[in-house]
């Protein structure tokens, strides 16, 4: 990062300023933009290499309070061998945990490439301390953590207190050590797209090796538009600083369209040079089994039953 | 790399006779003396079919069955016209996919365009115009106002099924009857649309179609039998039609030729001014009579913007028009790709600079690359006279007072877009931009509840909206 993109971030009044001097984002013609993207139609060929490439760029996810260390075991198997009857299906990028449960993915996944991600800093809302929100981070990763997903202060943000947003995000950096930072934005709550693109910068020039949209804990979540935007903004990131920033929409993509969706909107927006695992990650669930029944049907012509994918 | 896969819409939905003759008082009828022409697919120069040209026999038989036609169906009250007017919505719309297909086997244009923005504007006109056929008393026009008669219209091959449609349902909802001619290199929709009306039980001469080039169309204007005229083309054929009804009574509305601006404030939403651009001048081709050939942009944003414009450019999928994710198609005709060449090489030799992106043409059809020319000066043909392509002139201005007085220095005066975050200089554009639609942060959108029409040599009257009714009512 240039010295002349740090020092904006001295006052809450330089903050605004550049903040504010961001070209605005126009909601309906966003919104067309990313519609017209989702028409793409996207087949044979290009949809195994598509499907094949989102398996590779999930982040397999599990936030719920009835988590347990079985369950998560189940989960680090299911992201190793997505499908058990085919050694073909590549593994996944990451897993992605509470943090009393890292030890245990950590455990599970050692030595396997697929990463331990870990939500940090009072997820979902980040209401509380920022001594809470350090330990909490530093927490994770002593157990192994090797991705940090930690949510902004919204309150702080839509209250104009940019400074704060910004120096928690520079104190959870440095909790991280080497692991890398995520920064969840939760769109759904920042509501107008100059807020998405303003919040964008603050985490990127902040030093945020990710950003994310959403914690899926709240609706509208990573929607078309709103990554549209995101990419716009960490490929006028790079021009600018030089430094690349990967983007990970996450929430309410379910099924291998919604993924590819995503994939075309990354590939017209910022290219290929985003186009993998280390520059982009889908957030999700369900959506691993969808891609594996689509995949499975582009192979054989067929459909399986939903009993012929395993369930973890 | 992630290349997608060809993703071709399907051509057997719709079904091409090897010969069309002329749709007159509700019958096919060959042509008493003309020749039969044939229609390529300008993407492949295949031929798609041969069309009748339809002689002045042809088209005084025409205009005699509407006559006939008019005083049943101007008869009929205005709840029982807009009956057939829904039914023909209705079916345009079950019919789509297939009326789509055709649209862009003919003209050129992406099947993603005549999907996504034809098909569905041609269904929302006649939904629209059905709507007001019981109505026309509350159109502020008095009570009771009559239909004209008979309307000898003659449409372009930009939008064949739009322009039809632009032109039929106002018309037909004002219980006036129609002859109209579609454009030589693009009758098929229009034929398709015949077929429609007898399968809506249009009753007969109330639509005829008569195909046919120019000669066809002068027919048809100077016939003594028509009531109305209506074109939509070039200025030149447009100023010829305006000569020759002169003094007949007729009424005529013209929509014709333009030179849009687009302007680019330096406070714009950058990334969707750029979309805006795009889809300003190479949506269809920038075969569109209201395409914004001309990016005012203001300079201290300029070469950023430019910046931005060209990365885009790079992005664009030109190709099969079939193909779902086709962007820009093929030029309509070796005609039209003959004067983008030329008016282009012309740009070049004046001094501005051009540029394209790296794209390959097909070997086959008319194609034409997206090409954007900096540097460009009003003193420039290529900022004066319209291109009717893909090509963008760029020209900057410092300030909003040069902005106005940029765009408005052109004969033409169809439309105008601005762009910018502020309000108030939005409405202050506005009030001093003289073009039919000014456009604000968007471009190219067509609602029919909307009026559109020219200033200057854009022409004169107003289609769409209520006062498009105008055009068809003795008033």
């Amino acid at each position: 990062m240039t010295t002349s993109l740090a020092d904006v971030a001295t006052s809450n009044a330089t903050l605004r300023t550049f903040l504010h001097g961001l070209p605005g984002v126009d909601r309906v013609g966003a919104d067309q933009r990313a519609a017209m993207l989702g028409t793409r139609s996207i087949k044979t060929t290009a949809k195994a290499q598509a499907i094949d490439l989102a398996i590779g760029m999930v982040d397999l996810t599990t936030l719920e309070g009835a988590d347990t260390p079985g369950k998560v075991r189940a989960m680090c198997a299911k992201a190793l061998h997505p499908d058990p009857a085919d050694p073909s299906v590549p593994r996944v990028a990451a897993v992605c945990v509470y943090p009393d449960l890292v030890a245990e993915a950590a455990t599970a996944l050692k030595g396997t490439g697929v990463k331990v991600a870990s939500v940090a800093t009072a997820f979902p809302s980040g209401r509380s301390s920022l001594d809470v929100k350090v330990a909490d981070t530093g927490f994770a990763v002593a157990a192994g953590a090797d991705e940090i997903d930690m949510v902004i202060d919204r309150g702080a943000f839509l209250a104009g207190d940019y400074v704060k947003v910004f120096e928690e995000i520079v104190a959870i950096k440095a909790a991280c050590g080497a692991a890398h930072l995520k920064v969840i934005l939760e769109t759904g709550e920042l509501s107008t797209y100059d807020n998405v693109r303003r919040a964008s910068w603050l985490a990127m020039l902040a030093g945020g090796d990710f950003i994310k949209t959403s914690t899926g804990k709240v609706q509208p979540a990573a929607t078309l538009p709103v990554t549209l935007i995101m990419l716009e903004a960490v490929r006028d990131f790079l021009a600018v600083s030089g430094r690349k920033v990967g983007v990970k929409p996450a929430g309410g993509i379910r099924t291998t369209k919604d993924a590819i969706k995503m994939l075309v909107l990354v590939n017209e927006t910022v290219g290929e040079g985003w186009l993998s695992p280390d520059w982009f990650r889908l957030g999700a669930s369900t959506l691993l089994n969808d891609l594996l029944m689509q995949r499975q049907k582009m192979a054989t012509g067929r459909y399986a039953g939903p009993d012929y994918f395993t369930l973890d | 790399m992630f290349e997608y896969a060809p993703a071709p819409e399907s051509r057997d939905v719709v079904d091409i006779r090897p010969s069309y003759g002329l749709f007159i008082d509700g019958e096919w009828v060959d042509s008493q003396g003309g020749d039969l022409h044939k229609t390529v697919n300008p993407a492949s120069e295949e031929v798609l079919a041969e069309v009748a040209w339809a002689t002045e026999a042809d088209v005084d038989r025409a205009v005699s069955a509407a006559r006939k036609a008019f005083g049943v169906w101007s008869a009929l009250p205005g709840s029982e016209r807009a009956k057939y007017l829904f039914r023909i919505a209705r079916i345009i719309q079950e019919r789509s996919r297939e009326l789509a297909v055709l649209e862009s086997l003919d003209n050129g244009k992406p099947i993603r365009e005549s999907r996504d923005v034809d098909l569905p504007l041609v269904a929302a006109h006649f939904f629209y115009y059905a709507g007001w056929a019981d109505k026309l008393e509350y159109a502020g026009y008095g009570a009771g106002p009559r239909p004209l008669g008979v309307a000898g219209q003659v449409i372009p091959w930009n939008f064949p099924l739009l322009m039809l449609a632009w032109k039929i349902a106002p018309a037909l909802a004002c219980g006036n009857t129609v002859v109209l001619k579609p454009a030589e290199t693009t009758p098929l929709t229009a034929l398709l649309f015949a077929e429609i009306c007898a399968q809506a039980d249009l009753p007969p001469g109330v639509v005829n179609i008569v195909t046919g080039a120019g000669q066809t169309g002068a027919a048809l204007v100077d016939h003594p039998g028509v009531d109305k005229v209506a074109f939509t083309g070039s200025t030149e054929v447009g100023r010829r039609i305006a000569r020759s009804v002169a003094g007949s009574g007729k009424k005529v509305t013209l929509e014709l030729g333009g030179k849009a601006a687009n302007i680019v404030f330096e406070d714009a939403a950058l990334d969707q001014a750029v979309e805006g651009i795009v889809n300003g001048i190479f949506f269809n081709q920038g075969h569109v009579c209201c395409a914004g050939s001309r990016l005012l942009v203001q300079e201290s944003i300029e070469t950023e913007l430019l910046d931005a414009l060209k990365r885009r450019l790079g992005t664009l999928r030109l190709g099969d028009p079939l193909d779902k994710n086709t962007d820009i198609g093929a030029i309509n005709s070796a005609a039209q790709l003959a004067k983008i060449r030329e008016l282009s090489d012309l740009g070049e030799a004046e001094g501005a600079e051009r540029w394209s992106p790296a794209c390959s043409l097909p070997d086959k059809g008319f194609w034409f690359p997206p090409t954007i020319f900096t540097g460009v000066a009003q003193s420039h043909r290529i900022a004066r006279e319209e291109v009717f392509g893909p090509v963008l002139s760029v020209l900057t201005f410092r300030t909003p007072a040069e902005a106005v007085e940029k765009a408005n220095n052109t004969p033409f005066g169809l439309s105008a877009g601005v762009w910018t975050e502020k309000g108030a200089r939005i409405l202050w554009m506005a009030s001093r931009l003289r073009a039919g639609v000014v456009w604000a942060n968007t471009f190219n959108r067509f609602d029919p509840t909307s009026p559109f029409g020219g200033y200057k040599e854009s022409g004169y009257g107003r289609e769409g909206g209520r006062h498009g009714l105008e055009a068809y009512l003795d008033v």
